[in-house]
């Protein structure tokens, strides 16, 4: 049993903080959903976990099974165990998917032979297209493939904890359910733990959290199990004291007779 | 730059019309002023550095021993060796050795087809049609090749003929001091198909000066495949100029590789002649250490309806440096025609250095051109993606420069050289890694003696 542990993480970009205090424990097998809207510091969460080049950590850890990753560079953590699904996979024109990950398997003392069953059987496993396991990586995917060449990878790599930063965005409803079974076949059969980052709860509804957490303004205001997820879809965020920015906010509905005479 | 060579032969070899030639590219070459930099077609070279005195120029009218093929038996340099084995089955090879043409083999079936391959004295014709039918401007080293050159290695494709497999010709310069003016021209005839690999290469620590040309003209709807690969010492300077004339509905592609020499230039110029022609030009050039690789184009259309898609891609590491420079000249009567220029540049050394300067010149209405340039290091975006999946930033690095480069070795018809390619510039990288890795070891020492500022230090 693994433990992905986040506690007190303060981080931002320059001098604007933008998570200001996370606690967070995932536990292997368990899938943790963490809902937000837009600007609430979903994806910096993501890629502060992963270390990505610009952010600034102020305070905080973040550890698996008790190693701390904040001080190793990205591919570190990767080879730790922490994987993350981008929300906009890079084009990277030239390279392969079998070559990256037999990269991947290389620096971590994996068998380099052992990648091209791996990705024929994960292919096979979501319904992947053989013939986009031969094109350079990402190169003319569209969203939806891009999303499935992620959860592939995952398959393959077969990492301790996952952090999926809005892997349903790109996916219609045959795909999302598609990686969601993978996903979730995985907490089971290879005990991974998921950190699900997304905007909307219609993945949710595929891939079965244990517990939902609100974020807000870069704290989590709120934690509780599925149901959290459902009196969100019928409230918003609003209830939990979140303000939508300007110019995102649900439509007003219409008056009742919008052709009424305003002056009457 | 000094005049050169002030004692050169006066009684330079061949037939009459070919002594008339050198006579003449001899006097312009005398009366002309050296290149410098000042002028816009040297400009960022490093040619006022050329001291072209300091070299001794093998011409068979020297009679030096080293111009007659002498030490270059049957066995091959391993380097040219090397090259052979990728390639494969061939359809003929021609060893050059300082220029003069010591081997020359080609399948039977091919001679009986009238293919030939060899020097103008196995040319029937004489070769009068050949030397100087492509490169015809008046150039500096052009002329200083004409004059001085000593065979000129021929491929002539018969109309109609399809040549399959690779015509190789394999160059080497080991004579210390020496400067070398090998000459190539192919002249594919109507509907004829060729493909050439044109290989130079030379001892790594041997200083020469070698000046090729590379003639290649492609009848109406020939196809001429032809790939230019440099792999010189480090001593090495290089002024080469490959021009091409492209026939109506002819098609050439050309990839130039360069990987060698210290200072490395081609000039490389395609006329698109007849209605319909295409010209596909590719480079690949890496420099490292103090490396300098000079590209300069032109893609010259002159007829209606042609096209030309340019796609050159370099890297430098260390304190290399690199210059693209192309023009799109697009002529009055060329309607219709398409032209893309492109070129990419990575920067892999904080030292290193890439000039890009695309150009175009449009008398025509009715054309579609485009250019585009870029120079940078390696896309911070693509390396964090490799490495959230686990992969070391110098696996990472080295995936990314080997798929930024693979375009252009995909367009390499000659498969069996993709591979010795990818190796080459893998270890130009892994060489590059170990001597950044080298100088952090010995870091310790500096940051002793001049402690870093406060402030400095990341946590």
């Amino acid at each position: 049993m693994s433990l992905l542990e986040i506690s007190g993480l303060r981080a931002g970009i320059g001098e604007r903080e933008i998570l200001k205090g996370i606690d967070l424990t995932v536990s292997s097998g368990e899938v943790h959903a963490v809902m937000g809207p837009n600007g609430s510091g979903k994806s910096t969460l993501a890629h502060v976990l992963m270390g990505r080049p610009g952010y600034e950590v102020k305070a905080g850890s973040v550890s698996v099974d008790g190693q701390e990753l904040l001080g190793l560079p990205t591919w570190r953590r990767a080879q730790a165990g922490l994987f993350l699904a981008m929300q906009y996979p890079v084009e990277v024109p030239g390279v392969s998917l079998q070559a990256a990950l037999e990269e991947s398997f290389a620096a971590s003392g994996r068998q380099r032979s052992q990648v091209t069953e791996l990705v024929r059987h994960e292919a096979e496993r979501i319904g992947f297209r053989q013939q986009l396991l031969t094109r350079p990586l990402n190169v003319e995917f569209s969203g939806g493939e891009k999303k499935f060449n992620e959860t592939l990878q995952l398959g393959v790599l077969r990492p301790r904890f996952a952090v999926l930063d809005e892997i349903d965005s790109g996916l219609d409803i045959d795909a999302l359910r598609a990686v969601s079974r993978r996903i979730e076949a995985a907490t089971s059969e290879s005990d991974l733990g998921v950190l699900a980052i997304t905007h909307y709860s219609r993945i949710l509804h595929e891939l079965r959290p244990d517990v939902v957490h609100v974020l807000s303004e870069g704290r989590i205001v709120a934690s509780g199990g599925p149901e959290l997820a459902q009196q969100l879809e019928q409230t918003g965020y609003a209830a939990y004291g979140v303000e939508q920015p300007a110019g995102r906010a649900e439509a007003q509905p219409l008056p009742e007779n919008p052709f009424a005479d305003p002056f009457a | 730059m000094s005049p050169f060579p002030a004692d050169a032969p006066s009684d330079l070899p061949g037939p009459p019309w070919l002594r008339a030639r050198r006579d003449a590219a001899r006097e312009r070459f005398r009366a002309a002023d050296p290149p410098t930099e000042a002028q816009e077609v040297w400009r960022y070279s490093r040619i006022d550095e050329l001291d072209l005195d300091a070299y001794s120029p093998l011409t068979p009218g020297t009679g030096d021993r080293l111009v007659d093929g002498a030490g270059l038996g049957s066995e091959l340099p391993p380097a040219l060796e090397a090259v052979a084995a990728a390639v494969g089955e061939r359809a003929g090879l021609v060893v050059v050795h300082n220029g003069r043409v010591v081997r020359t083999e080609l399948q039977p079936a091919l001679a009986e087809r009238g293919v030939l391959l060899g020097t103008l004295d196995d040319d029937p014709a004489g070769g009068e049609d050949l030397v100087g039918s492509v490169a015809a401007a008046p150039d500096f080293f052009v002329d200083l090749n004409t004059a001085l050159m000593a065979d000129v290695v021929t491929v002539r494709v018969p109309r109609g003929v399809a040549v399959e497999r690779p015509v190789l010709v394999l160059h080497w310069v080991d004579a210390a001091g020496s400067a070398v003016f090998p000459r190539l021209v192919v002249k594919a005839g109507e509907a004829s198909q060729v493909s050439v690999v044109d290989h130079v290469a030379s001892p790594p620590e041997l200083a020469a000066f070698v000046a090729p040309v590379a003639e290649l003209d492609a009848g109406d709807a020939a196809n001429i495949a032809y790939v230019g690969m440099q792999e010189l010492g480090r001593k090495v300077w290089q002024v080469g100029y490959q021009t091409s004339r492209v026939g109506r509905d002819a098609t050439l592609n050309s990839v130039l590789v360069a990987l060698g020499g210290e200072y490395a230039r081609v000039a490389a110029d395609s006329r698109l002649d007849g209605l319909g022609a295409t010209s596909r030009l590719r480079a690949l050039y890496f420099g490292d250490g103090d490396q300098m690789h000079d590209f300069r184009t032109l893609q010259d259309h002159d007829a209606p309806k042609t096209t030309s898609d340019l796609l050159f891609k370099g890297a430098v590491e260390d304190h290399s440096r690199a210059v693209y420079s192309g023009l799109i000249r697009i002529r009055k009567g060329a309607a219709g025609t398409n032209a893309f220029q492109t070129n990419r540049n990575l920067v892999l050394g904080e030292g290193a250095h890439a000039d890009s300067v695309p150009n175009l010149e449009i008398e025509e209405n009715d054309v579609k051109c485009s250019h585009a340039s870029a120079v940078g290091p390696i896309d911070e975006e693509q390396r964090y993606y490799l490495e959230a999946r686990g992969l070391p930033p110098e696996a990472a690095d080295r995936l990314i420069v080997l798929g930024f480069f693979e375009e252009i070795l995909e367009d390499i018809n000659v498969t069996g050289l993709r591979p010795p390619l990818r190796q080459a510039v893998a270890s130009k990288l892994e060489k590059a890694r170990l001597e950044t890795a080298a100088l952090r070891t010995s870091e310790p020492e500096t940051a002793e003696a001049q402690p870093a500022p406060l402030g400095t230090g990341t946590a």
